[in-house]
């Protein structure tokens, strides 16, 4: 298929793995910062191809992962009011809250929908004006853009059943946090490509120099994660730090500008907590002054975080630093599965949990 | 009052509806009404006509498969089917997946009130169309209807009897290692179809569900004297899932090889967009056959000359291990292929 079978072409795949090999000098960890890029690491077995040598270790890029309980429990919440339609994508609606989940409070009456997009729940809100349409907005850059055009889009129409409920996070705060974290293993990073194809890759220049790290803008496809490594490994052997490109299929500079423009003007950085992490300054997006009347948290009462009991067994937090393997928690595949999942990374179609279940359950050993 | 003439005709007649009201299930004229002029044209079996409490047929030689199934898709017409063929060919491929020649079928209609009477019609002649191309006759059924908001606009249940002729034991215990693993075609139209008109995604070439009824191929299987061991269509959860039921009801590992699988680009494409892996998405027409190694390419060859197995594929075989699937990827490297936790659902980015 074109634009996918030439990027996963055996014998390409073969010349990277060579050259990783050829290259590599002594043990490295190289962390992928998108759970996208850890299932398909995990699902086409690349790791199997690499020398043991080499660590990829699984960063906290999963938007489902990092998503706080207490941000579920919001949503459940809004989705238990009678007036209320909460729309969100559909991996959200598995995610435990404190007390169940959102397919539990669909079941019980509540109505939460799967959507494919923030615009369906326009769709949605316009079409139910008696109801408040909310949308869950989760995940990174890649999809702020879209949210940030629904509210915009909303405040055109003057819609005032329609609002966010918004959860996103940035990577670049999250990569120095890990970075300048004592316990920190990381010695390069494979950018994500789709959160660079939105925000380009000059950002991540200053955290490179910085840390004296390297970072590889990479893609999805097997080859692209094959050559980010080679590349990362290239500049780890020759004491580089420098931010590379070879995503030049969908990344620019500067990124997508149009996209750039309607999230700066719908939404602003601020704090953000991450599930596992803690609060990152400056590593969340929250709605400008301007927008703040589609902010549903404020729509209903519920700016105060709802008290979120975390699952004590779950390691989640160093999973999504990149300091242990799903593996290496004693609740793995045990305690804690895709059915009765302990926390967030479990459940994800992302989450690095989730991905060693499903693909490596039965293997003895994994990277 | 004086000119007042009895009738015990029914005076709103079916025709003065266009859509199923509480009153076609009351048991009362409409629903004798809605039967005589929807349902019996329809399916006109000379069993069903009598509208006796069961259907009265003469059995042949052979042993009995018997099979039911509902059917609750949305939307009722999709690209490449409807409910209604849905409903024939599931139940047809069910008894045809332990080797019998499908016979007979009963139909169940739940009906929502509201339904269009000219959505039901559709459905019934459709049913009857995928009947007869399958051989098989509608010999007795019941309608009821729940109120609106209460249903989706028709489910349909059907159950079938079919007839074992052979002496193969077609069952997951057959398996054995070193059996041939085959499918009949690409997978994941069926799922992808179906999603895409239920969700309103538009993929730049359109994608058609796989039903079909299968039943004619795997009689081809039988009359060409391949040792078959199992078979199990490819419906919900996918070609993954069928695998992983057969692997644990047999306590073998089963070994396939991603690139033997067929899926057309369409179908790809869409998954990649969504986030699904084609291996878990459900089928209609599909089936997977464990063969003896002996008969690998007999088996092929006649599922290859049929039009329902023109795509067919071998893509693994049986192996001794634990109970599980394991896919050699096109990079080579091995990896599980596991159950789902539950229907993928599309990712966030």
């Amino acid at each position: 298929m074109k634009f996918v079978d030439e990027y996963r072409d055996p014998a390409a795949a073969r010349h990277f793995v060579r050259a990783i090999k050829s290259t590599l000098t002594r043990p490295r960890s190289i962390m992928e910062i998108c759970g996208g890029q850890t299932h398909a690491i995990v699902k086409f077995g690349l790791d199997q191809l690499l020398p043991s040598s080499l660590t990829l270790v699984h960063g906290p890029g999963c938007p489902v992962c990092v998503t706080p309980v207490e941000m579920i429990n919001k949503a459940i919440e809004i989705a238990l009011q009678p007036d209320a339609i909460l729309c969100s994508f559909g991996d959200m609606l598995r995610v435990p809250g404190s007390q169940r989940d959102l397919f539990s409070v669909k079941a019980q009456g509540g109505d939460a929908r799967i959507v494919y997009s923030p615009l369906d729940a326009l769709k949605i809100a316009r079409a139910n004006p008696n109801k408040q349409v909310v949308f869950f907005a989760v995940g990174f850059e890649t999809t702020a853009p879209n949210n940030a055009m629904a509210v915009y889009q909303a405040k055109r129409e003057n819609l005032e059943n329609f609002s966010l409920l918004v959860a996103h996070v940035c990577v670049p705060p999250a990569m120095e946090a890990i970075l300048s974290s004592l316990d920190n293993q990381v010695e390069g990073f494979l950018a994500a490509g789709h959160v660079c194809a939105v925000m380009g890759y000059r950002e991540y220049e200053p955290i490179a120099q910085k840390y004296h790290t390297p970072i590889v803008v990479t893609g999805f496809e097997p080859l692209d994660i094959l050559q980010g490594i080679a590349l990362c490994i290239k500049q780890l052997e020759e004491g580089r730090a420098e931010v590379e490109n070879p995503y030049v299929r969908a990344v620019r500079p500067d990124g997508n500008l149009a996209a750039k423009k309607i999230l700066a003007q719908v939404f602003c950085p601020g704090p953000r907590v991450w599930r596992g992490i803690g609060e990152i300054p400056d590593s969340g997006l929250h709605l400008t002054e301007e927008y703040s009347f589609f902010d549903a948290e404020m729509r209903f009462g519920l700016a105060e975080a709802l008290r979120a009991n975390a699952a004590s067994e779950c390691i989640s937090g160093s999973i999504l630093r990149g300091i242990k393997k799903p593996h290496e928690c004693p609740a793995f595949g045990v305690r804690c599965t895709p059915e009765q999942p302990l926390g967030a990374p479990m459940v994800s179609n992302e989450g690095a949990c989730a991905a060693y279940y499903r693909y490596r359950r039965h293997a003895t050993k994994g990277n | 009052m004086d000119n007042f003439v009895f009738s015990s005709s029914c005076p709103l007649p079916i025709q003065r509806y266009s859509h199923i009201t509480l009153a076609h299930g009351g048991g009362g004229t409409l629903m004798r009404s809605l039967i005589d002029s929807v349902i019996l044209p329809a399916f006109g079996d000379k069993n069903l006509d009598q509208l006796h409490d069961s259907a009265v047929m003469q059995f042949p030689q052979g042993r009995l498969a018997f099979t039911t199934d509902s059917y609750v898709v949305h939307p009722l017409f999709f690209p490449g089917g409807d409910i209604g063929s849905l409903a024939v060919h599931g139940t047809v491929n069910d008894l045809a997946m332990s080797g019998a020649q499908p016979l007979w079928l009963s139909v169940g209609f739940i009906l929502e009130e509201g339904l269009p009477l000219e959505t039901l019609q559709r459905i019934v002649h459709s049913m009857r169309r995928a009947a007869d191309q399958t051989g098989t006759a509608i010999v007795t059924g019941d309608t009821k209807v729940v109120d609106k908001g209460k249903g989706d606009g028709v489910f349909i249940n059907t159950a079938g009897i079919g007839v074992i002729e052979h002496a193969l034991e077609i069952n997951p215990q057959q398996v054995k290692v070193g059996d041939a693993v085959l499918i009949n075609g690409d997978i994941g139209r069926h799922g992808i179809a179906v999603m895409a008109a239920r969700e309103g995604l538009e993929f730049e070439s359109g994608i058609k569900s796989d039903s079909a009824p299968l039943a004619d191929l795997v009689m081809a299987l039988i009359a060409g004297g391949v040792e078959i061991h199992c078979l199990r269509d490819l419906t919900r959860g996918g070609l993954a899932s069928a695998l992983n039921e057969i692997a644990h009801a047999s306590q073998t590992m089963i070994a396939i090889d991603e690139r033997a699988i067929p899926v057309c680009d369409n179908v790809k494409g869409a998954c990649e967009m969504l986030g699904f892996d084609p291996l878990y998405v459900a089928n209609e027409g599909r089936f997977a056959a464990f063969v003896a190694p002996k008969d690998k390419e007999k088996a092929f060859s006649i599922l290859s000359s049929h039009p329902l197995g023109a795509g067919a594929s071998i893509i693994g075989e049986v192996k001794t291990g634990a109970p599980a699937v394991v896919m050699k990827s096109q990079l080579g490297a091995m990896r599980i292929v596991d159950l789902l936790s539950g229907e993928q659902l599309p990712r966030i980015c």
